[in-house]
């Protein structure tokens, strides 16, 4: 009985000490140029007739809380970027149609060299503290990416500023080099980015409670079409039951990044918005591992993995199939044919295994991030389709953060599921990862071809023959069968019944400037 | 002790059906637990599938009879650690005391200051995950606890005359620890045994649930029933299967302990 008792009182003491880790530490940080904390500002409820809410604002559910510090150039998690987009502009921005247009510029030329860029600075431009855009501040913020290496393909290029004209000279002609220039402008003079930041985009930051709450506010002099929403508040849900609770309850109205199970919870008060993720999922194979250095061996899993199965097993028949290190909402990148390259066909895996001398198949161990439901999904799929051509497949999930130190930083996996995103708008951002000998190759890959197509596209002098280069490395990838190529995942958004305007970028960012009630 | 010889029935009778539903697990199960069938995703209950499918179309209660083999394959060999190293020790410093006594029993002391949970958490980011290492995290954290009954027991039997006996008739230490004080503690080893073995499904199942040490494809009772969780509301027989079983074998082993306890009584 005592015996019983304290183990009861064990197990109290466990759970007592597990919650007091999860309470979260109530850490405010507010906006500039006030002293007292923001006023708790609690989003009104939603009116039972019209079905939203009295006052002209959103909550938007986030799985996970942002970088401690928000700096603009210093952020890491996509999810923070994501975010902030509404929070921060460059000199140009990037549309939901995947172009590039003028922002904090009002115009630019190039010339005929390719090599120097002008900038004329919009007029009138203001920043969240009530300043106006100079042309110290534009050069100090693209001087601070280059000079701390935040933005790499700056390095080496000249930054000059005289009346309003901003001029950006190039070591070389870079045909992409416009994509970089969406890093922030921030003011010169202002020390609390990390805290309180301070932008010029058509929202400003309000406050932030850590674990817990973001609050954005529409700022009024924005230079262009101003927001619909007063204000837009991030909510932290980390576990996705909560989180539908909280949209079925009436707590969030928008959600990105659903899966089609949590979507089939959702009643008919939200409306379902379906597009990609634009991540290249895959199964990332390690060609440093003796099997799967042989080019017939990766050919096989290709041959044996059945995307439609996967497709049927995990989203309800939806995806979009990829055959390279390229998703389709990059239009003119995108080879839909590579897809089909390697048709499912059992006989066929089964026969270039042998060919590569294992006919009875090997070993392999598929490394999966366990707390992303989708790849450990996809990883478990795959390793029954990979055991069907006589391979010995086990499923090993790792923490996120073994992950990355282990399995991406270390190489120490044979082969892994997981998603990659392209961190700019260039078809650079996915394919430069694959040229021999690159610090993020983690799969080792080295093809003196793709070296030599890669460096065709950074000389290309137009942009057709870089497109073209472009679309030749997708091929070989392809053709080397790299990695197995899964899709880009299926991506839903749940917006509450009245709200509309929301669009989907071809980069990880969600656009709130555009979302109103009807 | 007639009276309350149901509770040992009972108990008998409900662990034998469990016992013989997992061992034939081994051998048999209606469908490949691991055949995934796009055809009949998420399917409720039914005469075919009688525990119903997963989300891959798995056959739940194939996944079950393969899962709490599993299960109860790690926690016997939990039980087994605990009780073989926990005995041995246990009867060496209860037995002789002193220095080693003391040593030991510090050592145990600060094993078991740490939650056995944190503890095994740490075994096995040591170790590495997978199903062996699982099972030797869980046995040594079970150790301290064992090694504690049975040392109370032998102290106390040290001075007792049949103790006292055998050791004028020349007896072998050897012999006096196993042969003769054992046999006769080991009615308090029983219960503890089996209250070990309760705890040892539930740690097994609460790691598992955690996502520590076991591979996806590999179901395990836990595994399942975090797996389940997110279905809950759309397929909640995905998480009766395995909760069920959890349940009966825990009752049933339970239930044998509270037996054996009251006869002794």
């Amino acid at each position: 009985m005592k015996r019983t008792l304290s183990l009861f009182l064990a197990s109290a003491l466990l759970i007592s000490l597990l919650a007091g880790c999860a309470a979260k530490p109530q850490t405010t940080t507010t906006a500039p140029g006030t002293d007292a904390p923001a006023a708790e500002v609690t989003p009104s409820t939603i009116n039972a007739e019209t079905g939203r809410r009295e006052t002209n604002e959103i909550v938007v559910g986030i799985s996970q809380d942002l970088d401690n510090s928000l700096d603009p150039h210093t952020v890491v998690a996509a999810g923070t970027k994501e975010l902030m987009f509404n929070v921060f502009e460059g000199l140009v921005k990037p549309t939901s149609d995947g172009d590039l247009v003028p922002a904090v510029a009002e115009s630019y030329t190039l010339s005929d060299d390719l090599t120097t860029y002008v900038f004329k600075l919009r007029e009138g431009v203001k920043f969240h503290n009530g300043k106006t855009v100079t042309m110290e501040d534009a050069v100090y913020s693209l001087s601070r990416c280059r000079d701390e290496g935040y933005v790499p393909a700056l390095a080496g290029v000249e930054i000059a500023g005289e009346g309003d004209e901003l001029t950006i000279t190039l070591p070389a002609p870079n045909n992409e080099f416009l994509a970089y220039l969406t890093c922030a402008i921030i003011p010169a003079d202002y020390a609390d980015q990390a805290t309180a930041p301070v932008g010029t985009g058509p929202f400003k930051f309000a406050s932030r409670h850590a674990q817990q709450d973001v609050v954005l506010e529409r700022f009024d002099d924005y230079w262009g079409d101003k927001a619909y929403l007063d204000r837009v508040t991030y909510r932290i849900y980390e576990n996705p039951e909560a989180l539908v609770m909280a949209l079925k309850g009436g707590a969030v109205d928008l959600y990105s990044h659903l899966s089609v199970s949590t979507i089939s919870q959702l009643g008919a008060e939200f409306t379902i918005l379906e597009g990609t993720m634009n991540l290249v999922q895959a199964v990332y194979l390690n060609h440093a591992y003796g099997p799967l250095s042989d080019v017939r061996v990766r050919q096989a899993l290709c041959y044996a993995f059945d995307r439609q199965e996967l497709f049927d097993l995990t989203a309800g028949g939806r995806g979009w199939p990829l055959g390279s290190s390229m998703y389709p909402a990059f239009k003119k990148y995108f080879r839909e044919d590579l897809s089909t390259l390697y048709p499912h066909n059992v006989e066929r895996a089964k026969a270039l295994l042998a060919e590569a001398g294992y006919p009875n198949g090997f070993d392999l161990t598929i490394k999966v991030p366990s707390n992303y439901s989708p790849h450990v999904d996809a990883g478990q799929v795959a390793a029954e389709q990979f055991r069907a051509i006589g391979i010995n497949v086990t499923v090993e999930p790792v923490e996120w953060t073994t992950w990355v130190e282990d399995v991406y930083k270390g190489r120490n996996f044979e082969a892994t599921v997981c998603g990659f995103d392209a961190s700019t708008m260039t078809a650079r951002a996915l394919l430069e990862r694959f040229t021999t000998g690159n610090s993020k190759n983690f799969i080792g890959y080295s093809s003196a071809e793709y070296d030599a197509a890669f460096a065709d596209a950074q000389n290309a002098k137009s942009d057709d023959v870089q497109t073209r280069a472009y679309l030749e490395m997708e091929g070989i990838l392809a053709k080397d069968a790299a990695n197995v190529y899964i899709q880009d995942l299926v991506d839903f958004v749940a917006l509450r019944k009245g709200l509309t305007g929301y669009h989907f970028y071809p980069i990880y960012v969600m656009d709130m400037s555009t979302v109103r009630y009807e | 002790m007639k009276k309350h010889s149901h509770f040992l029935i009972a108990g008998l009778v409900l662990s034998a059906l469990v016992f013989a539903f997992i061992i034939l697990g081994w051998f048999w199960t209606p469908f490949d637990p691991m055949k995934m069938n796009g055809a009949v995703r998420e399917s409720a209950p039914s005469l075919e599938h009688l525990m119903g499918t997963d989300k891959f179309g798995r056959d739940i209660l194939s996944r079950v009879m393969k899962g709490s083999g599993f299960t109860l394959f790690v926690a016997l060999g939990t039980v087994l650690i605990g009780t073989v190293a926990g005995t041995v020790i246990g009867a060496l410093t209860g037995y002789f005391g002193g220095w080693l006594d003391e040593a030991l029993m510090r050592i145990g002391d600060a094993l078991s200051a740490f939650p056995s949970f944190l503890m095994a958490l740490v075994l096995v980011s040591v170790f590495g995950a997978g199903r062996n290492h699982l099972l030797l995290a869980l046995g040594i954290v079970f150790i301290p606890s064992y090694a504690r009954i049975v040392r109370t027991e032998f102290a106390r039997a040290r001075n007792q005359n049949y103790v006292k006996s055998a050791k004028l008739m020349g007896a072998s230490t050897a012999r006096i620890l196993f042969i003769h004080i054992l046999p006769n503690i080991w009615p308090v080893l029983l219960s503890a045994i089996t209250i070990g073995f309760n705890n040892a499904v539930l740690a097994e199942a609460a790691m598992s649930y955690l996502g520590i040490g076991v591979s996806p494809d590999e179901a395990s009772l836990g595994y399942m029933l975090s797996d389940s969780q997110s279905y809950l509301a759309v397929t909640p027989w995905y998480a009766l299967g395995s909760g069920l079983v959890i349940i009966l074998l825990i009752l049933g082993v339970g239930l044998i302990g509270e037996g054996l306890k009251r006869r002794d009584l």
